[in-house]
């Protein structure tokens, strides 16, 4: 059994050799993606673009103008003199948020009286809006005592703390998220074509004429691709902790089991994919549907599960890289051991069983 | 023009014959549209909320009571001291903990400020910031209650999108995103797939012009696109009543273009390929990822490197998102997105160039 498995596999690999394209794109995109993405992405929002209406034209509302600016979170774009001309300004996207101080904001100040500056800002990215609107806010708060010469006394404040993360980096949480979607897409492709191949090119037959099993025409597909698939994971891996600074907390050994654990997942799934694709062409379409939109989507990397509905969180459940992304942070970035995560490692061993053992059943049928 | 005709059939007859790629042509779309919707949306609510109440006093009973009337938080646990929240934390089951420390009640009756800890799981930075500044606001509620208002306010006016729907902006950006994905799936097979099974010379032999055999190919898949804008579009409408505030029809007249641009690309992967393997992985990995990567239908392009915001501007996507977005919430007409219509309009016929002139150095 071992030496027909070895002899599909090397076969598997001669055919992956001759094919350079393919074998490079397998080995080296994965880290080309991460490093390309790992800088270009983030959520981290500065330089918004801001308009400034200062209708009051004081010390004081100057001194606003400028605490928005210093903070570092706005450019300020245009200087205007009314209002109306904000609408034009926000179609035209010159800019996404607008002061507007008020003429009586000086004599009201000064007079120890309430008043209000009003925030004008583009809500049709809601995400950035709502951090946009927490600087203002934090901003504005924190000039009240100036602006009225005061000691501003609240009677409720919170000191906040951010474990993991103190900083907020945006990469720190998106690079595992990134590597499980690179991963996942390029393990579900890399085999999804394997058997499928063999079928439109009419060398299936020939398979079918040779002694070899199921299983070992499975496992000899499977193996070179882990293989290809765990020395790309490995230096993506690297690569997050050696240019974006994602501290690697937890044990290598468990980040090396549970990551096997998901490629085998991933190349199970392509496996069965391709013994149910009659054509390379659908066997693509369901590949890239069912690994690139789900786990960009479905999987936390992005959007956070607790926030979709119910019927579709149960759905997540059933997306490998749920469980890896998990794992992932908690090892990485939370350093803790297998009693936190054991959960999601079970689920992955469990997804990948399933698979493969669905994969060989259509396999023993196609032969 | 006759050979044109039949080299149109010929496509259409093959596309018809594999009934299952025409299945997943037109269910996958509507399926994905309405997964998607749901799933692509960055308005968190019920964040888990772990409490640790060291005071034990009506007013810190009360703070607590805020935190869980909320929308915004879910408590899953209260535990009686504070490492116990450490497991919460470290198992990701609570991604903000408050603490309310002993002497809370004491301080507020005293009139000074009442000081309560938050812990925030960093892992994930949106749900840690959100999290904070909603407890920030549950704090702000509360002193409102007490009667302490603050005198300076910020008066917020959000345009376009007054509720912060994150909906109204993901949803158009995934009707893009299956456009894409669709049309540059079908045609980055078609020119490989006659090369590998071998019926690239029977081609050959034919009288057709090299553009003619690229239009063959191409019209049944741009009619496969406009199909599949005008299903997920109704989804859009009807099922997401995602308001469509500018005309259907500026927007159908700009996707045209993009549509073109997408069955462009693919033929320019299957012109630069020799397997359908090689098809399917330059398609995915050189212009489907970077596409939705870079085009700012998740990322905002504002926020990367310049670098990456040059690139962006030679990724049809990103002005057809922008498009999208102008349409539904803004209700732009030509006057604001002429340019992007402009540009679309130039890479389509700059990529179908170059695939054409790939094309015929495939034939000598």
């Amino acid at each position: 059994m071992i030496r027909r498995v070895l002899a599909t596999a090397v076969k598997e690999l001669l055919q992956l050799r001759r094919d350079w394209r393919t074998a490079l794109a397998l080995l080296g995109m994965p880290v080309v993606l991460l490093m390309i993405y790992g800088y270009a992405l983030s959520f981290d929002v500065t330089d918004i673009r801001l308009g400034v209406v200062d209708q009051c034209r004081s010390q004081a509302s100057r001194r606003m103008v400028e605490a928005f600016l210093k903070s570092g979170y706005f450019v300020q774009k245009t200087i205007l003199d009314d209002s109306r001309s904000l609408d034009d300004l926000f179609t035209a996207e010159t800019i996404q948020a607008a002061l507007v101080i008020p003429a009586d904001f000086t004599a009201r100040t000064s007079a120890r009286q309430p008043t209000s500056v009003l925030f004008v800002l583009d809500g049709s990215d809601s995400q950035t809006a709502n951090t946009v609107l927490g600087y203002a806010r934090q901003i504005v708060a924190s000039q009240t005592g100036a602006v009225y010469g005061i000691q501003i006394q609240v009677p409720y404040e919170a000191a906040p703390l951010v474990w993991y993360n103190p900083d907020l980096k945006s990469s720190i949480f998106l690079v595992p998220g990134l590597l499980a979607f690179i991963l996942m897409v390029s393990s579900v492709i890399a085999t999804a074509l394997a058997v499928v191949r063999e079928k439109e090119r009419g060398t299936m037959e020939s398979l079918r004429a040779t002694p070899v099993r199921a299983i070992e025409l499975l496992l000899g597909k499977a193996v070179p691709y882990l293989l290809v698939a765990s020395v790309s994971a490995a230096g993506s891996l690297f690569l997050a902790w050696a240019l974006f600074e994602v501290p690697i907390r937890g044990s290598l050994l468990w980040l090396a089991v549970v990551t096997l654990l998901f490629l085998a997942g991933g190349l199970g799934w392509g496996i069965f994919i391709s013994t149910i694709a009659e054509t390379q062409q659908l066997a693509f379409q369901l590949s890239l549907l069912s690994s690139m939109l789900p786990t960009l989507l479905l999987s936390g990397f992005i959007f956070p599960i607790s926030s979709m509905p119910t019927a579709l969180q149960i759905l997540t459940h059933i997306v490998p890289a749920r469980y890896y992304i998990s794992a992932l942070r908690s090892i990485v970035l939370k350093g803790v051991g297998p009693e936190m995560w054991w959960q999601q490692m079970v689920a992955l061993g469990i997804y990948a069983s399933v698979v493969l053992l669905l994969a060989t059943v259509r396999m023993v049928r196609r032969l | 023009m006759r050979t044109l005709w039949n080299m149109l059939v010929k496509e259409l007859i093959q596309l018809k014959r594999d009934p299952r790629v025409l299945a997943v042509l037109f269910v996958a779309p509507v399926v994905q549209l309405t997964l998607l919707a749901y799933a692509a949306t960055t308005d968190i609510r019920q964040v888990e909320l772990a409490v640790c109440d060291l005071d034990c006093s009506s007013a810190s009973r009360r703070l607590v009571e805020d935190f869980t009337a909320s929308t915004y938080f879910r408590r899953v646990a209260t535990v009686p001291t504070q490492n116990d929240l450490d497991p919460w934390l470290e198992s990701g089951r609570a991604r903000v903990a408050v603490t309310i420390p002993a002497g809370f009640s004491a301080e507020r009756a005293a009139g000074r400020t009442g000081r309560v800890q938050m812990v925030a799981d960093g892992s994930d930075p949106m749900v840690g910031t959100l999290g904070l500044a909603y407890a920030q606001g549950v704090l702000q509620t509360l002193a409102e209650v007490d009667g302490f208002h603050t005198p300076l306010e910020l008066r917020p006016k959000v345009l376009y999108n007054p509720d912060l729907m994150s909906r109204y902006y993901m949803v158009p950006g995934v009707l893009a995103l299956i456009i894409l994905i669709m049309t540059m799936m079908l045609s980055s097979m078609a020119v490989v797939r006659e090369t590998e099974i071998g019926t690239m010379e029977q081609l050959l032999v034919t009288p057709l012009t090299p553009s003619a055999v690229i239009a063959g190919k191409l019209v049944p898949y741009a009619l496969v696109g406009v199909v599949e804008f005008l299903t997920t579009l109704t989804v859009v409408l009807f099922w997401f009543e995602v308001p469509l505030r500018g005309s259907f029809w500026i927007l159908a007249l700009l996707t045209a273009p993009f549509i073109v641009c997408c069955l462009g690309l693919g033929l320019l992967v299957s012109t630069l390929s020799r397997t359908q393997q090689q098809a399917m992985m330059i398609s995915t990995f050189v212009f489907m990822m970077p596409q939705i990567y870079l085009s700012g239908f998740v990322f905002p392009i504002q926020n990367m490197p310049a670098l990456f915001q040059w690139i962006s501007c030679a990724i049809p996507l990103r002005y057809y998102i922008t498009i999208l977005r102008g349409v539904f919430l803004k209700g732009a007409g030509l006057e604001v997105l002429w340019f992007e219509g402009l540009v679309l309009v130039g890479l389509a016929i700059l990529i179908l160039t170059f695939a054409r002139l790939r094309y015929r150095v495939r034939l000598g």
